[in-house]
């Protein structure tokens, strides 16, 4: 099953691209989600063939909230607040995807040097899951609409679960339901400020936040 | 003996957040508040007077969920001699400040301005008996933080926000050095305990400098007591005895304390004490002339006694590195005699200030006069206030004085066999330093004394000003019979205060220290003139009553006959008595005067004003904080207001954390 884990991992690091490379918010909220499902594949493969149930619904749970219901959020919050496109952002959408190859290369070196590298299944995790956390954080300082730094969050939150399943098998899982909470949290409360900033200022950009500076 | 001491720390805390929830009835808050001081001081008086009396410590110690603290509380006789004070001032403070807050600040503040002032108390106690540099550490900023709202109490006035906030960045610039000096000390302990600190010989002049900057900040040592003449008279009066009376006093303890920890007394410490002393004392006293602003002037003044006390400590310090037991009991006894009578007439004083300031709505001394007549209550206590801080014999300020003057002589006594301290050097500084410190404030006091409550009023408020009653009166009386009371009982003071001193005497000297006799047979001395002097006054007052109780006597205007046409403008003013000293004294105060004199031979509109600024407010600390404040300036485009750019800062910070502990 480890070849079927490096693709699913390849396709992980090539969803961090697209993410990179596309203004339009829709295709960035399915590609999360395909994200979510790739996770949760992932301790399927890793442990194929003594899957328990206790792992399987985990997964599963985890791989719904991600794929079906946060994205359910996202796209509730686009059509409220009437946004399409990530219009101006303060890096291009191809200076966004030369970055990312240097992300890369910085997830590589990174992982390279992490002591844990040997403990996971695959060599590509690590890097991978580091990747997916760069990619967020730069998601998240990059665009302008807060939908697409709400994305770049759960795109960073991904990462780091992808990160937690490169060792942990059974018991962290508790430790992720909390994260996946907490994300749950996070988006709730970007809809929010979501739907308060349209309503106010007419704009969902917190560029425009900017002006509340002293 | 720890157990009431803790009640007796937490009460005023229930009862300011009692006061605060009771904000709606400001009558009530305060009763309560200010009850629970009272209350509170009897408790911890008591301790501390046990504590003092017996040389008992006692202590108590509490996990703490904080790294490297723990809530170590400890009372021993060297924290006992702060504790005092502060009891004895709080009380007083408390019970003046119940009418004093009524009649000043609007209703809806009292309940406000009871939570800070029982929160300064409370802190103030916890600071004397924290034994855990965070401990130590928490309670100073809570102290910093609750005096510097009490100093914002009129915060509609920009010259009192502005004071607040010269005294907040001055108490933090302290406290930053406190922490680096509590994190030197307690290096390669498991916690910041104090029983854990031991003497390292490295560091120890690196503690000390830094004891003295942080500690020195709120003691208002010279050049760092910037912010005592600008918070002081910003705050209310009666939260201005507290501050001046005992709060800049934990500075001193602060140094008292690091100094225990840091082993054998060097001679390069009593010297940088000394210096620092003399010159803040003369610095403080000089400019306390130099003043119009009674409170100001009042601020000076605790420089100046600061100044007093760093000498005596100084002096005393000089006596234990140089081996001379009888000269530090002598000088350290005066000093800490000196903190308890000047918190005593220091607190009158101010207290009698805020009653002037209630009743006359001015400090400038130039418009006030003649109010002896008006205020005889508050006149009186003030002039026992002036009298004892000017050092005059028949009262306790000169107790003090005469011990460290004592202890000086001995060290001179003492450099002529075979001791290897420089004695004349001691003689002349010390004894010469007082004298001319102790001349000088004499003036200072004859002067603030003379123009507000002698001769005619100066102006309409001053002429319609009444004496002030209730708990206000109280307040000063008991400060002004604490002073008489202190010098009356001179003799019991060496056996009290022997035991605190002993906390700095380590090894050998220790007991030669606690034998020395000197101070006591000094003090039993003085104490019989004092009370053969009390009996003649008695007599005199006696006979005066007998011969002329019969007699009628007259009450006219003040100087009716020397004054034909009477005109108050025809009297010295405070500005004129000082500018003799002003003069002598004009290349440090640097007076600025402005002057209209009128011209031709008929007399017209005439005007004089002076004023002296702080030199080092004005010279150095400006223009420092100008710079920082164009460094700052330097650093602002940082700050974009985008949230982007926020987390960039956050996510390169973690990257590159991560590289470099990776490699």
């Amino acid at each position: 099953m480890a070849a079927w884990l490096d693709a699913v991992l390849v396709l992980l690091m090539l969803s961090g691209f697209w993410l990179l490379g596309s203004s339009r918010l829709q295709a960035c909220i399915r590609t999360v989600a395909i994200q979510g499902v790739l996770l949760g594949l992932i301790p399927l493969l890793s442990e194929w063939p003594d899957v328990t149930p206790r792992l399987a619904v985990v997964a599963a749970i985890s791989a719904l909230i991600k794929a079906v219901i946060l994205p359910y959020l996202l796209r509730r919050a686009i059509r409220e607040a009437n946004v399409r496109h990530e219009v101006d952002p303060m890096v291009g959408f191809t200076t966004s995807l030369l970055f990312g190859i240097g992300l890369w290369g910085i997830s590589m070196y990174l992982a390279s040097r992490l002591p844990v590298a040997e403990a996971s299944v695959s060599s590509l995790q690590v890097p991978v899951s580091i990747f997916m956390v760069l990619c967020g954080l730069f998601l998240i300082v990059s665009r302008n609409t807060a939908v697409m730094q709400a994305i770049g969050y759960l795109a960073l939150e991904n990462g780091i679960y992808g990160f937690g399943w490169a060792f942990a098998i059974e018991e962290p899982l508790l430790v992720e339901m909390g994260v996946l909470l907490d994300v749950f949290v996070g988006v709730f409360v970007m809809g929010i400020t979501i739907h308060h900033l349209s309503r106010e200022f007419d704009t969902i950009e917190t560029d425009e936040l900017a002006s509340l500076k002293d | 003996m720890i157990g009431p001491f803790v009640f007796g720390l937490l009460l005023p805390v229930v009862a300011g957040c009692a006061a605060l929830a009771l904000h709606r009835r400001p009558d009530l808050a305060s009763r309560i508040a200010a009850g629970s001081i009272v209350a509170s001081s009897v408790l911890t008086g008591g301790c501390a007077i046990c504590s003092l009396a017996t040389g008992a410590t006692a202590s108590i110690k509490i996990p703490w969920n904080v790294p490297l603290g723990s809530l170590s509380l400890g009372m021993d006789p060297l924290s006992a001699a702060f504790v005092l004070p502060i009891s004895i001032l709080a009380s007083a403070a408390a019970l003046y400040g119940r009418d004093y807050l009524t009649a000043t600040v609007r209703p809806g503040w009292i309940a406000r301005s009871w939570f800070f002032f029982n929160s300064l108390v409370a802190a103030m106690l916890l600071v004397v008996s924290a034994r855990n540099g965070l401990l130590f550490l928490f309670a100073w900023e809570a102290m910093s933080l609750a005096s510097f709202f009490l100093v914002l109490t009129e915060y509609d006035h920009d010259e009192v926000r502005h004071a607040a906030w010269v005294y907040a960045v001055a108490a933090h610039i302290g406290t930053a050095c406190l922490l680096v000096l509590f994190l030197l000390l307690g290096r390669g302990g498991s916690s910041l305990d104090f029983e854990q600190f031991t003497p390292q010989a490295a560091f120890a002049s690196a503690a000390f400098i830094l004891a003295l900057i942080g500690f020195g900040t709120k003691a208002g040592f010279v050049a760092l007591h910037v912010w005592l003449p600008e918070a002081h008279p910003a705050a209310p009066s009666h939260v201005s005895a507290l501050m001046s009376g005992v709060m800049i006093k934990t500075g001193i303890y602060g140094l008292l304390r690091t100094l225990t920890f840091l082993g054998e007394v060097q001679p390069l410490w009593g010297w940088t004490l000394l210096g620092i002393g003399l010159a803040t004392a003369l610095y403080g006293v000089v400019f306390a002339i130099a003043q119009q602003d009674l409170k100001r002037m009042l601020a000076y003044s605790s420089v100046e006694n600061i100044g007093i006390i760093s000498i005596g400590l100084g002096t005393g310090l000089l006596g234990l590195a140089y081996n001379i037991p009888a000269m530090a009991a002598c000088a350290l006894m005066g000093s800490m005699l000196h903190i308890l009578n000047h918190s005593l007439f220091k607190g009158v004083m101010f207290l009698g200030a805020g009653a002037i300031q209630l009743r006359t709505r001015t400090r400038d001394m130039n418009q006030l006069g003649g109010l002896l007549k008006r205020m005889p209550w508050t006149g009186r206590s003030f002039l026992v206030g002036a009298l004892a801080i000017s050092g005059l014999p028949p009262l306790n300020g000169f107790l003090g004085e005469a011990l460290i003057v004592v202890g000086a002589l001995i060290g001179v006594i003492a450099s002529k066999h075979a001791h290897a301290l420089p004695g004349e050097i001691v003689g002349v500084a010390v004894v010469g330093g007082l004298a001319l410190i102790g001349g000088l404030s004499v003036a200072c006091f004859t002067r603030a004394f003379g123009c507000v409550f002698l001769g005619e009023p100066r102006s309409q408020q001053a002429s319609s000003a009444r004496e002030v009653d209730g708990g206000m009166r109280i307040g000063m009386l008991i400060l002004a019979a604490g002073c008489l009371l202190v010098s009356l009982l001179a003799p019991l003071w060496p056996a009290l205060f022997r035991s605190a001193i002993l906390a700095l005497a380590g090894g050998d000297i220790r007991d030669a220290v606690m034998a020395s006799p000197q101070p006591q047979s000094l003090l039993i001395a003085l104490g019989v003139a004092y009370w053969l002097l009390a009996g003649v006054f008695a007599l005199v007052w006696w006979l005066r009553r007998r011969i002329a109780g019969s007699w009628q006597a007259e009450t006219g205007p003040t100087w009716d006959c020397g004054y034909a046409a009477p005109d108050p403008r025809m009297q010295y003013t405070a500005s004129s008595f000082g500018d003799p000293f002003a003069r002598l004294f004009r290349l440090l105060l640097r007076t600025r005067s402005g002057q209209g004199v009128p011209a031709g031979f008929f007399p017209q509109e005439a005007r004089f004003s002076s004023e002296s600024p702080d030199p080092f407010a004005s010279s150095l600390f400006a223009p420092a904080f100008q710079v920082v404040a164009w460094l700052a300036s330097k650093v602002r485009h940082l700050q974009h207001g985008r949230i982007q750019i926020y987390v960039l800062y956050i996510a390169l910070t973690l990257i590159a954390l991560l590289v470099w502990k990776l490699d």
